[in-house]
């Protein structure tokens, strides 16, 4: 008997753990793990190395207003596959002009925003899928968390595409 | 002596009540916490509406029931009545039934106020083609084109106000 109400006092524990960091996760803040070269310098500086993949701590507090700002870091759905998570960094927001190869020159629309890597080389982003809408924003990178000496606070850095008017 | 054993009585009755005032909150966090879930990720409700949807889903506001497991899963089909957040702006949600899945051709009718004049379009991968019922008078797929289906948070299935509206949706 005695085992038994220790068993269900741990599972008890564990459910209240699992419910509230499912939350958090969902609704604050959360850690991903950034694959591939498309940031490269600023995630991933190193080339070739897959163990030394950067996790970065994004928030999601930015979802209940979808307020950002030339130079912010995304984390997003992949418009053409739902389950694929990419960061970027949106250089582009509602009424900008920006030039592109594909399109001479577009406006991006209201609610959409324009995403580019850092790595333009090698990076899949809104100059192969055209302007992204907000609602696809699933959260902002605040920092870099791991590798250790690597952990800080990420700056806006804004990136010069836009067409003079 | 007493005194002692008193004050060592009270010491301990306050440490219980901080111990029940916890346990306490921590019970009312961990609901807080499953309402979020279930409705971020099994069910929830939601009001519509506008006369996009009009013989379906009266104008003047349905309740309905929502539920998020088929989007997760991908299991969502042509006729589903869908909620989308708005590509137009992120704050709002639209409801519209799917018309086509990625791959699927889709013939709409341009501007069915005006003209009889067709399209065909193929829905590209990964967006979802969604329609109101009401063709004259929804801004849907064939002003907004093919959505992202991350855009899709739900699969309407069960209206639950008006009651005499009440039951299922299909």
């Amino acid at each position: 008997m005695g085992t038994r109400n220790f068993l269900l006092n741990l599972a008890k524990k564990y459910v209240t753990v699992g419910l509230i960091g499912l939350t958090i996760s969902d609704r604050y803040v959360s850690i991903v793990p950034v694959r591939g070269h498309s940031m490269t310098p600023t995630f991933n500086p190193q080339f070739g190395s897959s163990f030394a993949d950067d996790r970065v701590l994004i928030e999601k507090l930015c979802l209940e207003r979808y307020k950002f700002s030339h130079g912010d870091v995304v984390v997003f759905s992949s418009p053409s596959d739902h389950r694929e998570k990419h960061v970027k960094r949106i250089t582009g927001l509602p009424g900008d002009w920006v030039n592109t190869d594909l399109y001479d020159a577009v406006v991006i629309p209201e609610g959409h925003c324009w995403v580019t890597g850092d790595n333009p080389a090698s990076s899949l982003d809104s100059r192969s899928y055209g302007p992204i809408p907000l609602g696809l924003i699933r959260g902002r990178v605040t920092h870099i968390v791991w590798p250790p000496q690597r952990f800080a606070k990420l700056d806006k850095q804004i990136v010069q595409n836009n067409l003079p008017i | 002596m007493r005194f002692e054993l008193l004050k060592y009585l009270r010491g301990w009755s306050i440490c219980g009540k901080a111990k029940d005032a916890i346990d306490q909150s921590l019970q009312f966090t961990n609901f807080l916490c499953l309402l979020h879930l279930t409705n971020t990720y099994i069910c929830s409700t939601t009001i519509v509406y506008g006369p996009s949807m009009l013989p379906t889903l009266k104008m003047t506001g349905d309740v309905l029931l929502v539920e998020h497991v088929s989007p997760l899963l991908g299991k969502l089909e042509c006729g589903d009545i869908v909620v989308v957040q708005s590509p137009d702006n992120p704050r709002k949600t639209i409801s519209k039934r799917i018309l086509g899945m990625e791959g699927d051709k889709v013939t709409f009718l341009l501007d069915p106020n005006q003209t009889h004049t067709r399209r065909t379009v193929k829905v590209p991968k990964g967006h979802v083609w969604v329609q109101g019922d009401n063709v004259y008078a929804s801004k849907d797929s064939r002003q907004l084109g093919p959505i992202p289906y991350g855009l899709v948070l739900g699969r309407a299935f069960y209206r639950v106000w008006p009651p005499n509206g009440f039951g299922s949706l299909s």
